[in-house]
């Protein structure tokens, strides 16, 4: 069967610019998440965000970023990292070259601007550019533009497991033929008062408002929902003869990935992580390799009460009691479409440099938490294989499992 | 407003909105093949340049506008 490689990476988070500063973040155990200081922000119940760390203003040129919107700007940073780091050349069959890349919610914060202005100044005062910036196929479309990607760009949608089934469609692009390079990953920016104060009517965020970096802190006794993020993740994945004929630096194989569906809740993920589970199997199923060889899985983990719980059941079930957790969203808050691609990037460096990122804040770990988690200080283990799943709001369950080159 | 005037207001709006370099904008440049302002550059200038110049440009007068100059004209006239 096809082998599929990865061959690039890209990130920009609100640990860090770039993968190499995210990473080091990550594995120092830093918080990303801080307090919103802008003045729409004080009248919602929850008050804190992992905002990103460099702006795109301070990598793009001022006219890409008006005609993008800043879900699609950071797309096409990361992207770009992934794209360079890659060392893809100029003379690469386009028509060989796909892009799967997905957003949770899409442009929420160009709509929401584009409605005052047409409230406030008439119809002929909306942007041109506002339906291009507001598509939840935007990003995908100015990745896929970028590089002229004419193998195929598509933008799956799946909530909060968007860019791991994204890593998973751009896996099977490439296995059945259609693609010799994928670009796969996802974005998400909708830290703005309507998506806060929408996902704050759910209950589903942290309210620790005065303590924002340790608010989230999965499997902790005290955890009391996710906290909002924004960043995007980008992988170049490659067929492997591909990747050798050209010398590329192969990272790491995708061996196998699993998409399954709840049938459950909208919203509320299955206690007993059914879906989940299935999704776990199957990708340990396609990579055809022994559950006692993953060591390692970068968990969904939001730090909400039911989910995290749920997830622990499932990885226990499908993998094993050996396995070793963490919930990197502890330091990164919850990228939402953007957090398959960056859990992805960050496992596959635990497989790379032989170091499991901490799950910080995880001080009084809840009685049902039975498997071992990197708590707090990052672990360094050896990993043949390694495994990042991803749950979305809709019953969407995704898992990619990546193993040694 | 003078000639000169307008084409350096409109030459500012040109580069806020499409990048354009001040130094390449002159009477005789077309907006589509010298000055690459696509049509929906094009929306975002005629807006701008409404508010500007305190000018009407309807949507039927904006495919007329083929050149710098052309706009000059149309809103010198007022």
């Amino acid at each position: 069967m096809t082998e599929v490689v990865v061959t690039g990476l890209g990130a920009t988070t609100p640990l860090g610019g770039d993968v190499a500063s995210t990473w080091e973040a990550l594995v120092a155990g830093k918080s990303g998440v801080g307090a919103l200081e802008a003045e729409w922000a004080q009248e919602l119940p929850v008050r804190i965000a992992a905002q990103l760390a460099v702006e795109p203003s301070e990598v793009l040129p001022r006219v890409r970023l008006r005609r993008l919107d800043r879900s699609e700007q950071i797309a096409l940073i990361a992207a770009q990292q992934a794209w360079d780091d890659a060392g893809l050349s100029d003379d690469l069959d386009r028509e060989r070259l796909g892009v799967v890349f997905g957003s949770g919610i899409g442009g929420a914060l160009t709509l929401l601007e584009q409605d005052d202005i047409l409230e406030e100044k008439g119809p002929r005062r909306v942007s041109p550019f506002t339906v291009p910036m507001l598509m939840p196929n935007g990003p995908a479309a100015v990745v896929g533009l970028e590089y002229r990607a004419q193998a195929g760009v598509h933008a799956p949608t799946s909530a909060c497991a968007t860019s791991a089934e994204a890593i998973s469609w751009a896996a099977d692009m490439i296995r059945i033929g259609r693609a010799d390079v994928a670009i796969a990953g996802g974005a998400e920016a909708v830290i703005g008062g309507l998506p806060m104060a929408g996902f704050a009517s759910m209950k589903a965020m942290s309210t620790r408002n005065d303590d924002p970096e340790r608010a989230s802190r999965p499997w902790d006794r005290g955890r009391d929902g996710f906290v909002m993020g924004e960043g995007a993740g980008a992988l170049v994945l490659e067929r492997r003869e591909h990747a050798e004929a050209r010398g590329a630096t192969i990272y790491a194989v995708v061996a196998g990935s699993g998409l399954t569906s709840d049938g459950f809740d909208i919203v509320q993920p299955d206690p007993e992580c059914n879906g989940g589970g299935r999704a776990m199997r199957a990708a340990i199923e396609q990579a055809g390799i022994d559950p006692k060889s993953v060591g390692h899985v970068n968990a969904h983990a939001t730090s909400t009460p039911v989910g995290d719980m749920a997830e622990v059941k499932g990885v226990k079930r499908e993998i094993g009691e050996h396995v070793v957790l963490t919930g990197t969203k502890s330091m990164t808050g919850h990228l939402l479409g953007g957090a398959g691609a960056v859990e992805s990037i960050a496992t596959i460096l635990a497989i790379h440099d032989g170091v499991i990122p901490p799950t910080i804040n995880l001080d009084d770990p809840d009685p049902e938490l039975v498997l071992d988690v990197a708590a707090n200080e990052a672990r360094k283990m050896d990993l043949d294989a390694a495994m990042n799943t991803g749950f979305g709001f809709g019953g969407h369950n995704a898992a990619v499992l990546f193993t040694k080159p | 407003m003078s000639r000169d005037e307008i084409r350096e207001g409109l030459s500012d709006i040109l580069e806020e909105v499409a990048g354009v370099n001040p130094d390449d904008v002159a009477e005789d440049k077309s907006f589509t093949d010298d000055l690459d302002v696509d049509s929906l550059a094009m929306v975002e200038v005629v807006v701008a340049a409404e508010e500007k110049f305190g000018v009407k440009i309807p949507d039927d007068e904006v495919a007329n506008l083929k050149t710098v100059g052309d706009a000059v004209s149309y809103i010198e006239k007022g």
